[in-house]
């Protein structure tokens, strides 16, 4: 699947979200990630929508995003141009003979583990979502029993900003029709 | 000055301008409906909230305006949603009014209560659910805003109770908060030169005239540019009367039921200027192998449209309006450079089509009445300067077809939505955007039965509105896909002519109301409802039920396979499909 990462600043107003969520199906676009928070701004939030780029157009659901009146702006990140994470917290059963060995992989991924008890462990990963995918791979013959992933965010590297070129001023007061 | 939010809201559509509203009150909008009494807007008070949205949208078509509808919350505001989702998909600039229940009551499934700005998201340009009686002036001027520019479309403003109830400062005009609104600015010059050397270079162009050159009023622009170049021009559904139908470049109508000239000049010109049109199904058929050689310009205000469905050669994002004044300064420049366009043979080919393969129906004397014929009559009488509304289906098409338009804003339909009972009340809308003007609605007995009650509300207002029925007794836009594609297995799609009575009801409505059922006493009957002018006229045609609207591209298919229909001979449909192209 070749995925493309959508960067989206929208105003934090109710129901933008429900909007964003709202044009994915009514244009029937496949979303495999979103992802949503504030920022240094209280009236702007930034969402990360991954899309499936083999089976939805890309450049509309670009350009059909940035119709939406509460849309402020929407960058398209080049994997090789970004800095993709994801956090994953994964609950795996333990197998006391394979404990030693579920802590070595877990090392391996810079996962830490945040919860320990008799017979599972919780384990808090953050890495890119490819990664993350091989970690689980590792820890799914430890038997994963319970598992909860953020969705990607992703930051472009380099000192370009999504601000950029954002420009603030309001548009002209229009008193006809 | 210390208002309700109810008055801010009268005030604020006052001071934008409004002079009509199309509405019906209830529980939650009633604070509303108190100002309005001693307020300068003219409220109709319709007898569907559909007819208060289709109205709005006649209004808006008609005047090029934003029309403006009321209703109340929960049915009331559900009943627009038809007329929202029809000015969502024609790009129609409506504001809805509704009214919602008090906000702390919202969530707790309250009486009358919908949540009408999220079932309205996916059919409105935009919408908002006003929880502030500070914003009330904001967010009606930003609904304004946003309906009437860029892409025109529909926008809902929700107002609950306790916000209309509560006292507000009144002041305007407000502060317009719209940082992530973008309309597109000029384009480059260079795209305008290169659509201007396109255009200039190409042996077999088309001017594809969408409804974007009513919508900007720029079809002057467009008959300036089509003379310039030499180049044949079509018009959608959308854009009738764009384009003088008269004129000797004028191809007619594209796409499934278009003109055979228009579909054939598409599918083998070398080059597409496309304008305020999108490459609609109905228009382009099977899209993989609509106009295979073109290379396309494409123009619209909405970048999501550009390359939507056709990959242009030149994407040209702007107002139509001020591109087209661009572009036609720039052919002449191009002319005066280089020459005039050879297009010579190209027309005389298109000449060639259209005297060929010419929209043909046969009206027998003493035989069915035909629908064509009944559109061909009121054409002729009216002289092409009536403003002639269509319900959907076949009537629609047949009017489509065969009313000789002659200026824009004299058509009105729904046509990306295909909403039957859309006509009785946007002419409504229409008349009372243009009183002393002559508006005919020409309407199935199907749709006519969905929203005719709106008769009651133009006889009450006293609008001389035409309800022409074209009364054939069955769905028969459906009826004939049966008859085509289901092998004459005719299901559910049988209405019949005489339940109601149509001259009965029309009279039972304060109209009059009119019969004709022979080819004969179309003349004079269309002159007697023509004459009526103080109430509509409605008059019950008895049209041929078997009829069929032809030329046909059957759906999905090329445009390249066409059918002419039963008017034209075998050897004619022959010729026409293998047409010899220089
Ligand atoms: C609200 C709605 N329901 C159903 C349809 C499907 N439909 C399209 S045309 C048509 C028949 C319309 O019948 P009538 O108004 O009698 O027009 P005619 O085709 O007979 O001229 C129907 C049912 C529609 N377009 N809109
Ligand atoms: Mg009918």
């Amino acid at each position: 699947m070749r995925t493309h990462t959508l960067s989206v600043l929208v105003e934090n107003k109710p129901g933008v979200l429900a909007h964003v969520a709202g044009l994915f199906s009514r244009r029937a676009f496949n979303i495999t990630a979103l992802s949503v928070g504030p920022t240094s701004d209280p009236k702007v939030s930034r969402m990360t929508i991954v899309v499936d780029g083999d089976s939805t157009p890309v450049d509309q659901v670009h350009k059909q995003l940035e119709k939406l009146v509460r849309v402020l702006k929407v960058t398209e990140l080049e994997p090789e141009e970004a800095i993709e994470r994801e956090l994953a917290l994964i609950k795996v059963r333990v197998n006391p003979d394979l404990r030693a060995e579920l802590l070595d992989v877990a090392t391996s991924f810079r996962a830490s583990v945040v919860d320990l008890n008799p017979d599972t462990i919780v384990l808090e990963a953050v890495c890119s979502p490819g990664r993350l995918d091989a970690l689980l791979t590792q820890l799914a013959r430890h038997g994963t029993c319970e598992l909860v992933r953020t969705g990607m965010i992703a930051i472009s590297r380099g000192g370009e900003t999504i601000t950029d070129d954002m420009d603030s001023a309001p548009p002209e007061l229009a008193l006809t029709h | 000055m210390e208002v309700t939010g109810a008055q801010a809201l009268v005030r604020s559509l006052e001071s934008q301008g409004v002079d009509v509203v199309f509405g019906l009150p209830g529980g939650a909008i009633l604070p509303a409906y108190d100002p309005i009494r001693s307020s300068s807007l003219r409220h109709i008070l319709v007898r569907h909230e559909q007819g208060a949205g289709h109205a709005a949208e006649g209004y808006a078509w008609a005047t090029g305006r934003v029309g403006v509808c009321i209703a109340t919350s929960g049915p009331g505001a559900t009943n627009l949603v038809t007329a929202l989702a029809d000015a969502y998909m024609d790009s129609v600039p409506i504001v809805a009014i509704t009214g919602q229940v008090p906000t702390a009551m919202i969530g707790t499934d309250a009486f009358q209560e919908s949540d009408i700005t999220g079932i309205t998201s996916p059919v409105t340009k935009h919408n908002e659910l006003v929880t502030d009686p500070a914003r009330i002036p904001a967010a009606i001027a930003e609904a304004f805003h946003i309906a009437s520019t860029g892409r025109p479309g529909p926008v809902l403003v929700d107002l609950p109770k306790d916000i209309l109830q509560a006292q507000t400062t009144w002041s305007w005009p407000p502060s317009m908060d719209l940082p992530g609104y973008k309309i597109p600015g000029a384009p480059e010059g260079s795209l305008i030169e290169q659509a201007a050397r396109a255009l200039r270079e190409a042996r077999r162009p088309v001017l594809y005239v969408g409804g974007g050159v009513v919508k900007s009023d720029s079809a002057p622009a467009v008959r300036e540019l089509a003379e310039l170049a030499r180049t044949p021009v079509t018009t959608t559904l959308m854009a009738r009367g764009a384009f003088p139908d008269s004129h000797p470049l004028a191809l007619g109508m594209p796409g499934m039921h278009g003109a055979y000239a228009a579909v054939a000049a598409l599918q083998e010109c070398d080059l597409i200027v496309a304008l305020g049109a999108r490459f609609d199904d109905r228009v382009t058929g099977q899209l993989a192998s609509f106009a295979p050689k073109a290379k396309v310009v494409h123009v619209d205000i909405d970048p999501a449209e550009i390359g939507k469905n056709r990959r242009p050669d030149v994407a040209i994002v702007g107002d139509l309006r001020t591109v087209l004044t661009d572009l036609v300064t720039a052919m002449r420049a191009e002319i005066d450079a280089n020459g005039a366009p050879d297009t010579a043979s190209w027309v005389t080919l298109t000449d060639g089509w259209k005297r060929s393969y010419p929209l043909r129906y046969s009206q027998e004397a003493g035989g069915p009445l035909k629908p064509q014929h009944v559109v061909e009559r009121l054409s002729a009488l009216t002289g092409g300067d009536a403003i002639v509304v269509a319900g959907v289906g076949q009537h629609q098409m047949h009017a489509a077809q065969h009313y000789r338009f002659t200026k824009p804003r004299s058509w009105i339909n729904s046509g990306g939505a295909g909403t039957m009972g859309f006509a009785v009340p946007a002419a409504m809308g229409a008349q009372i955007g243009r009183p002393g003007e002559l508006v005919v609605a020409i309407d199935g007995d199907g749709c006519f039965q969905m929203t005719g009650q709106e008769l009651a509300t133009c006889a009450i207002e006293g609008l001389p509105i035409k309800v022409l029925i074209f009364n054939n007794g069955f769905l028969g836009m459906v009826r004939q896909w049966q008859e085509l594609f289901y092998e004459e297995r005719y299901s559910e799609v049988h209405l019949g002519t005489a339940i109601p009575d149509y001259v009965k009801l029309a009279e039972a409505y304060g109209c009059v109301g009119l019969r004709c059922d022979n080819a004969g006493d179309v003349d004079s009957v269309l002159e007697k409802a023509l004459s009526v002018s103080d109430v509509p006229a409605v008059v019950d045609f008895r049209t041929h039920d078997a009829e069929g609207v032809f030329p046909m591209v059957p759906a999905g298919h090329a445009n390249d396979d066409i059918v002419l229909g039963p008017e034209f001979t075998a050897a004619e449909q022959q010729a026409a499909t293998r047409k010899e192209v220089i």
